[in-house]
């Protein structure tokens, strides 16, 4: 497919809500960095490109699904942190540690496209994260310790915290 | 330590010092962290957010003894005082204009900085004068391990270092140098220069200010993917292109001097004497000419003023530090003319062979 404003192949799919109605544009890298510079007035530019690099991703991965499966796809949620991929895709961040493994069809392709390979070949941490079981449902408890309080759920808040705090001291290292 | 014993000096990046000083402000490297037990920073919600900026404060505080650490909590700073350490790059825009409980820690010789709640938990940065690239790693390897040790950070076997954005993913690193390259830019050859770090996976941007003009011809050179490749690596990747393009500066000076010696001595002399003798002048047109003298000491045009003087001026007259050094908050307008009046005195009592008085 060319760049709406120039014969070069277009890399960029933006989808734009205008009205509450997607409209699509497609163009060349050097188009897609000048009208987003134009569009947003956001300081924030790298969070535009990154979600510019998802809506990229999302239209990869467009090729052999039906639009069904793209939506199904897009509404998966996260049940540690709760984002959708959908929210990833329209904010460009992630929520939390586990939305690498739980979205990992989604973002191998991402990934591979921004940096070429999909494996870490750098620094470990010494006490790499045995225990990341144990820390990802940290991540869950606290939410829903959170939304009980928010829901006047005491009892519930009340024993979500103390399950909480038996993670916590069991995990001599936060 | 307070806040404003930074302001009168020029922080570590604009010391003028190390390797290649003339070309090569400052070596830079940041490592993107965050704890396996919390949310990626824009999904935290508040007591998350208070919970991870405690488990770092803490960390940092036991590796760092505090009388040689200035840990500010950046939700409660005043707005110049924000901007000021942006205009040190101690902070990001980002940072300093976000919500929430967010904090960060430099060292006494502002050689590192933490950024806590950025847009990852933690960003360790480590600036060195000069190309130093090796060092900075060297430090900022101490300080990631130092703060691991207590802390367990989300971590993936196959992807590395987990981050909020996956552009970030692996090592988390960015690698940058900033230079001054006044004389590519005069000669209209760094776009070319930009064309071909881009296609070796290398960005470029302005250090100030955003477009391919920079002000004050400064540029930051990094690379952009962090991912498949070891830290060594990525950091031989940016020291490899830094010499090249040293080169192509020290060339397009070289044919400035022999080629148009007397343009380009009359353009930097006046630019010199409107910096001494202007009565109003705006932050931009100050950095512009300021980048031309100091290209003008270093081909040696311009004679008893001293670089590390010049970097101090470019950092001197942003906004937030002149309000700082004045001692009051003014508009605009003001600033121009309190600007004026600032490059006039530091100029007198910093050039040798001038009979002012020094102050």
């Amino acid at each position: 497919m060319k760049c709406q404003k120039c014969d070069k192949p277009s890399t960029f799919h933006i989808t734009e809500l205008t009205d509450g109605k997607p409209v699509e544009l497609h163009l060349c890298e050097e188009h897609a960095r000048e009208y987003l510079t134009q569009s947003s007035q956001e300081p924030t530019t790298a969070s535009s490109m990154a979600a510019v690099l998802a809506q990229q991703m999302a239209q990869q991965m467009a090729v052999g699904q039906t639009a069904e499966e793209l939506a199904e796809l897009d509404q998966q949620i996260c049940p540690c942190c709760g984002i959708s991929f959908y929210d990833f895709r329209s904010q460009g961040r992630l929520g939390c540690p586990h939305d690498y493994s739980c979205f990992a069809p989604q973002l191998e392709p991402l990934i591979l496209n921004v940096h070429g390979e999909t494996k870490h070949v750098g620094k470990i941490p010494r006490h790499a994260a045995d225990r990341s079981e144990a820390q990802t449902r940290l991540i869950q408890l606290r939410r829903q310790m959170e939304e009980s309080v928010a829901d006047e759920n005491y009892e519930r808040a009340g024993q979500l915290r103390d399950e909480i705090r038996r993670i916590e001291q069991s995990e001599e290292i936060q | 330590m307070e806040l404003n014993d930074l302001a009168r000096g020029p922080g570590e990046w604009l010391r003028g010092s190390g390797p290649e000083a003339d070309i090569v402000i400052s070596s830079r490297i940041r490592l993107a962290r965050n704890l396996a037990a919390f949310p990626f920073v824009s999904r935290a919600s508040e007591s998350d957010r208070a919970r991870v900026e405690e488990l770092l404060r803490t960390r940092v505080l036991q590796i760092q003894d505090a009388s040689q650490l200035l840990y500010v909590d950046v939700e409660r700073l005043a707005g110049v005082d924000r901007q000021f350490l942006v205009e040190r790059h101690l902070i990001s825009r980002e940072h300093a204009e976000s919500h929430g409980s967010r904090a960060v820690a430099i060292d006494g010789h502002e050689t590192f900085s933490l950024m806590i709640n950025e847009e990852d938990h933690l960003r360790i940065q480590v600036m060195h004068s000069g190309l130093d690239l090796d060092g900075a790693w060297e430090q900022v390897n101490r300080l990631d391990d130092l703060i691991e040790e207590k802390l367990t950070y989300a971590f993936h076997d196959e992807l590395g270092y987990l981050t909020a954005c996956p552009t970030n993913v692996g090592t988390g690193m960015r690698v940058s140098v900033m230079l001054h390259l006044p004389a590519l830019v005069l000669t209209r050859q760094i776009e070319k220069v930009f064309r071909s770090l881009q296609k070796i996976s290398l960005a470029v941007r302005g250090l100030f200010g955003e477009g391919s003009q920079a002000m004050g011809d400064f540029y930051q050179i990094s690379n952009q993917i962090t991912l498949g490749q070891s830290e060594q690596e990525l950091v031989k990747q940016v020291a490899d292109i830094v010499p090249v393009i040293i080169d192509y500066e020290r060339q397009a000076r070289d044919f400035l001097f022999r080629e148009s010696h007397q343009n380009l001595n009359d353009r930097v002399s006046r630019d010199y004497g409107i910096l001494r003798s202007a009565k109003k002048i705006s932050s931009e047109e100050t950095m512009r000419r300021l980048s031309s003298v100091r290209m003008g000491v270093n081909l040696g045009l311009i004679e008893g003023l001293d670089i590390p003087v010049l970097n101090e001026l470019f950092i001197h007259t942003q906004p937030a530090h002149l309000q700082k050094l004045i001692g009051s908050e003014l508009e605009s307008e003001d600033r121009n003319v309190e600007r004026a009046l600032y490059l006039q005195r530091y100029l007198q009592s910093h050039t040798r062979g001038d009979e002012s008085e020094r102050n």
